[in-house]
């Protein structure tokens, strides 16, 4: 056999590019043609409150209100962990109480009022969660961050307002301002770095807590 | 996530009535389980019905002395509510043990019932599943097994309800109402509200197509002690191996319902009749014809040691 020349090899890549390219046409016919077709999105109009302004937009039924938020609104403070509900990184406050973002479709907060982390402080006027956050190094990478500090402001309410939770002794007393509480309330949000001691201190710094210890 | 229409519905003959129209289609409300299984491909309704602006959202007192809780009630209002914390302190002590603050914020009563199960090859796609993918088989039979069912269950699916609330309110004697597509009412007690999974797992529920849940009605007050022990990994936001409701009066007598050891609450009245006896005797009768896996064997000896903490809890507190 005669060795192929340089022209003959770029003939032959260019035919089995073209034999690679022919298959996926195939499975896009055969794509059409099974029996369960994918559905077209479907758009629709929604109308929210996000951090004091009026935001209304045209999504697809299927953004959820953290996407909305990051991709729509671009307030990437909110974030995506697991997008399932079982970190608490995209915790947002909705209408005064504390959800997972990601498991609340945009379309069913019609009406709402969202406060995300860019709404409870600036970087030159923190929240004095934020702050306090900052002074007991409350995070080390970071991630979960916004999503812990918007439950802490939430929790720090729900004790106020007598909400119980599991730790809590007497069903029928108001709920105690305690670490214990505090630490129930928050397990909904992960923290893979372990700041956990240290998240502690800065929401029991905020809730005028007893103090575990000595305060070095 | 499959590509979905959506509408919000106002009244619940409204919500029955779009739910006949869109066959497909599913009911929505905390969202909490339903969106999770549609971004896994779980769950594909090709029309979601917004129910949040039915006005089921309030606790009112019947006539009998009872709570009738609507069926949109968040649960954390219901764990908070006054009247269930004094009377029915079992049922916000399960609420309470229950996921995530962020998670009760929005998750609902019927939203609670109706929850799926936590199996893990329920949730692997790649994995075969009666329930998920009727004929495919079960994986959790002979595959990890831990999780799951050690009585009701069947050759086909041993997956467990994975609820909290639901334990109680079966001990509580619970009824559930509901609104048929036909415009129809109906009453169903909790303890017929779930299916054994037979060969159809895929069916979990009495209710038909279409069907809204619209209440939940607690009886009168039982008094009592009521203790809700939970055993699971984690101290908190974990699902139960297995969960303990007890109702216990001064007599000796009362009630145990237990979760997170079928597809449903487990409860025999026949069991009920053993508490003044102790854990053991309850026990015994209580998972008679049990058939665990080697991998959840232990719940069977967990929940009894469960039953007795539970025990020595109420009467602990009676002393």
């Amino acid at each position: 056999m005669s060795p192929l020349t340089r022209r003959e090899v770029l003939k032959a890549g260019a035919t089995s590019a073209g034999a690679v390219a022919l298959p996926s046409v195939a499975q896009a016919a055969n794509a059409a043609a099974s029996p369960a077709p994918a559905r077209p999105p479907v758009r629709q109009r929604v109308a929210l409150e996000v951090n004091g302004r009026q935001v209304e937009l045209e999504v697809d039924t299927r953004t959820t209100l953290l996407d909305l938020l990051r991709e729509e609104l671009q307030l990437t403070g909110t974030k995506k962990g697991c997008d399932h509900g079982q970190c608490g990184a995209c915790t947002t406050i909705v209408d005064g109480r504390r959800i997972n973002s990601c498991l609340s479709l945009a379309v069913m907060n019609e009406g709402a009022r969202v406060t995300t982390i860019e709404g409870l402080g600036t970087p030159g006027r923190l929240h004095p969660m934020q702050a306090a956050f900052v002074k007991h190094d409350g995070y080390q990478c970071g991630y979960c961050t916004p999503g812990q500090i918007c439950s802490a402001v939430a929790v720090l309410d729900e004790i106020r307002d007598g909400i119980p939770s599991h730790v809590t002794a007497d069903l029928t007393a108001p709920p105690a301002l305690a670490g214990d509480e505090i630490r129930e309330r928050m397990s909904g949000n992960l923290c893979r770095c372990g700041a956990y001691a240290n998240i502690l201190d800065a929401i029991e710094d905020v809730a005028g807590a007893p103090r575990r210890g000595a305060d070095a | 996530m499959r590509a979905f229409g959506f509408e919000r519905a106002v009244t619940p003959a409204a919500a029955a009535a779009a739910a006949a129209r869109n066959p497909g289609a599913k009911f929505i409300a905390g969202g909490t389980n339903l969106l999770d299984l549609m971004k896994l491909e779980i769950e594909t309704p090709a029309h979601l019905i917004d129910v949040n602006a039915l006005g089921l959202d309030s606790i009112e007192s019947t006539d009998e002395g009872g709570l009738r809780i609507g069926a949109l009630v968040r649960n954390t209002d219901l764990a908070g509510d006054e009247r269930v914390r004094a009377d029915y302190p079992l049922l916000s002590r399960a609420l309470l043990a229950g996921a995530s603050g962020q998670l009760r914020n929005r998750a609902t009563t019927a939203g609670n019932l109706l929850q799926r199960t936590r199996c893990p090859y329920f949730y692997d796609t790649d994995q075969p599943c009666n329930k998920r993918l009727p004929g495919s088989g079960c994986g959790a039979r002979d595959g990890y097994s831990r999780q799951l069912a050690i009585i009701g269950h069947s050759p086909d699916c041993i997956a467990t309800h994975p609820g909290d609330m639901p334990v109680a309110m079966c001990a509580l004697d619970a009824v559930v109402e509901t609104v048929g597509a036909d415009g129809g009412t109906r009453r169903i007690a909790l303890d017929d509200f779930y299916l054994a999974p037979g060969n159809t797992p895929q069916r979990e529920t009495v209710l038909e197509a279409g069907e809204l849940i619209t209440a939940v009605v607690l009886p009168p007050p039982l008094g009592g002690r009521q203790v809700y022990r939970k055993v699971r990994d984690r101290a908190s936001y974990a699902f139960a191996l297995v969960s303990v409701a007890l109702i216990l009066q001064d007599d000796g007598s009362g009630r145990v319902a237990v979760g997170g050891v079928a597809h449903k609450p487990w409860r025999r009245t026949e069991a009920d009749a053993e508490l003044p006896r102790g854990a053991a005797a309850v026990a015994a009768r209580l998972f008679e014809g049990a058939a665990p896996t080697e991998d959840n064997r232990f719940k069977l000896s967990l929940a009894e040691r469960a039953l007795a903490a539970a025990l020595a809890d109420a009467q602990e507190a009676s002393a």
